[in-house]
């Protein structure tokens, strides 16, 4: 098989550290904050890895679009109490993180200042499209959703630009020579569809469990190659027609009281009219 | 001005959902048509012309739009659109409704708004970003809108007292891109997850998906939806259409009971709308018991067969 994919790997604030808004309420705070491959990236990447190891696919490439140094310094890797290595900071580790979990190679599409800022699903999925048809891609995996924006839309219009049919929020794929079987995470339970490649897939949860990247494939990911391409080059107008004027913090709920034994909840709960 | 629901719906009856959606393009204050596609959707179309606040149902019937496929959806969606040049087209934040309006949104060249909880105006929305840790508020300068809605941030829509005409449209050529194969749903007699007016949720605490049985009967006490938490799902206790949290279904009901549960942000931002929230953990810093009312600190395998039994009797 011939296919050539791109996966997307978005750098966001790591899931576990606490967000704060901006005192003059124009987004949170990222500087200093920990980043990371946002979590259905990984997925994404891990997906398109082990198509390459099946022999199914001839290359993975690793997209992300960012500035070319981000603010904050530079930390080259960081190994947390669970052996993980993970890496921050600067967009391109982002790349290198899937570079080590095993794609071939990297483009990273320098967005900067104002349009970094403003940078949407809308722009992000027509530099992709544009990439694809570039690169020649026939397959394109990206997570369902990225954890800072939560928009859930990038895959969708990815694949409507291509005018490719989509298999998001995917929870098995199966290819068969140009064709994909897709089993799609959906409200009540399970779905399945086939689509044609080219495609675009976005990744759920339990599509699989992302590797950790090794001491030995993060050295050798160093020696893989990342191209930088700016969006005017693929022809990408990146402004936007969205305008956040407002971000705040959500209003707080307050902890209430301890029971101290079932009765008592039963109590609190027939008081309050719900049972 | 003029606002198109998408309506979803499996043929026989239309999917709550789009009641909330209904009345989110109410307060846009503008005429509200809703788009039926289906193979066989009389009874849709039928029950959506009752809807309160319904001016007009499209109709599209046709083999075509077996699964609501987005690839064949979205040239119905465009063509519609082309016809009656809606300022706002709109579906709930569901499963359905997150595949397909971003493709409409792009063929469409306009940024779509994703998940809003509030409308302030016909082009401002409110959304939540970082899991329900911060709140934005977006204007959108598009030519034509296009939105999903949280179905818990607006009251559903009455289906009595309307009258809405229906009128077919015209099915769009096959896109032919993609084949709807089956639908494996989870059967339960336990009302929807997203709609119940008491959910119950357990998380890691649970230590297996067979102890999840103690919850269902507590559920079926208080005929409650049972849900759960990313790390009862990643642990393989049960299905992942039970999971609620930022990737999973947002809930807003009446009253929440979390069963060993610690609390992750992205647990809260599914639930922390809830109006009671009641935490049984046995780690009194559990960070869940931050948001409960009421909170008890015990073991859950002896004081919830305990809730269950106090239940009976009251």
């Amino acid at each position: 098989m011939s296919a050539r994919v791109l996966v997307g790997v978005k750098r966001v604030i790591d899931y576990a550290v606490k967000i704060r808004v901006k005192p003059d309420h124009t987004g949170v705070v990222t500087d200093g904050v920990k980043h990371s491959m946002n979590p259905f990236c990984e997925i994404a990447v891990e997906e398109a890895v082990k198509l390459k190891e099946k022999k199914l696919v001839k290359e993975v490439v690793a997209v992300s679009c960012g500035p070319q140094q981000a603010q904050g310094k530079e930390i080259d890797l960081q190994i947390i109490s669970n052996k993980r290595m993970t890496v921050g900071f600067i967009l391109q580790e982002t790349i290198r993180t899937a570079l080590a979990m095993g794609a071939d190679r990297g483009i990273h599409v320098e967005v900067s200042g104002k349009d970094y800022e403003t940078l949407g699903p809308l722009q992000v999925s027509k530099i992709l499209a544009a990439l694809a048809k570039k690169e020649e891609a026939n397959l394109i995996i990206l997570g369902k959703q990225a954890i800072d924006d939560d928009c859930n839309q990038t895959g969708q219009m990815t694949a409507a630009l291509l005018d490719w049919p989509q298999g998001t929020f995917a929870s098995e794929v199966t290819m068969d020579r140009d064709m994909l079987k897709v089993v799609r995470e959906i409200d009540g339970g399970l779905e399945t569809i086939k689509i044609k490649m080219p495609a675009v897939l976005t990744a759920d949860l339990r599509l699989n469990t992302p590797r950790y990247a090794t001491l030995p494939n993060i050295m050798k990911a160093k020696k893989k190659k990342i191209t930088t391409v700016k969006p005017g080059d693929l022809g990408v107008d990146v402004s936007s027609r969205l305008e956040v004027l407002n971000v705040e913090e959500p209003p707080q709920r307050l902890a209430g009281v301890k029971v101290e034994t079932v009765d008592d909840l039963v109590g609190k709960l027939k008081e309050a009219g719900k049972i | 001005q003029s606002t198109l629901v998408v309506a979803e719906h499996n043929n026989d009856t239309l999917t709550p959902i789009t009641l909330n959606a209904i009345s989110a393009a109410n307060k846009l204050g503008s005429d509200v048509s809703c788009l039926v596609a289906g193979t066989n959707c009389a009874k849709v179309v039928e029950q959506l012309s009752k809807v309160q606040g319904v001016k007009k149902v499209l109709v599209a019937q046709h083999e075509l739009y077996k699964g609501l496929l987005p690839e064949e959806l979205t040239p119905l969606i465009l063509a519609t659109q082309k016809q009656f040049n809606f300022t706002h087209i709109c579906a709930g934040a569901s499963a359905f409704g997150k595949n397909l309006l971003p493709r409409v949104a792009a063929k469409l060249d306009v940024a779509p708004i994703s998940d809003i909880i509030e409308i302030k105006s016909p082009d401002t929305f409110v959304r939540t970003i970082y899991a329900g840790n911060a709140l934005s508020t977006v204007k959108c300068h598009e030519s034509v809108k296009v939105f999903t809605v949280r179905g818990t941030s607006f009251e559903p829509a009455t289906i009595e007292g309307g009258s809405a005409s229906s009128e077919e449209v015209a099915t769009s050529a096959p896109a032919g891109l993609s084949e709807w194969l089956e639908q494996t749903l989870s059967k339960s007699d336990r009302p929807d997850l997203a709609s119940a007016k008491v959910v119950v949720s357990g998380g890691r605490g649970l230590k297996s998906g067979d102890n999840f049985k103690l919850l269902y009967a507590l559920a079926d006490k208080l005929n409650a939806a049972v849900g759960a938490s990313r790390a009862a799902v990643d642990a393989g206790y049960v299905p992942n259409d039970m999971q609620v949290g930022q990737t999973g279904k947002i809930v807003a009901p009446e009253l929440y009971i979390a069963v060993g549960i610690s609390g992750a942000i992205q647990h809260l931002a599914g639930m922390k709308d809830s109006k009671i929230i009641v935490a049984i953990n046995k780690d009194p810093e559990a960070p869940i018991f931050q948001v409960a009312d009421y909170g008890l600190v015990a073991d859950l395998f002896k004081v919830v067969p305990e809730l269950t039994e106090a239940i009976n009797k009251s």
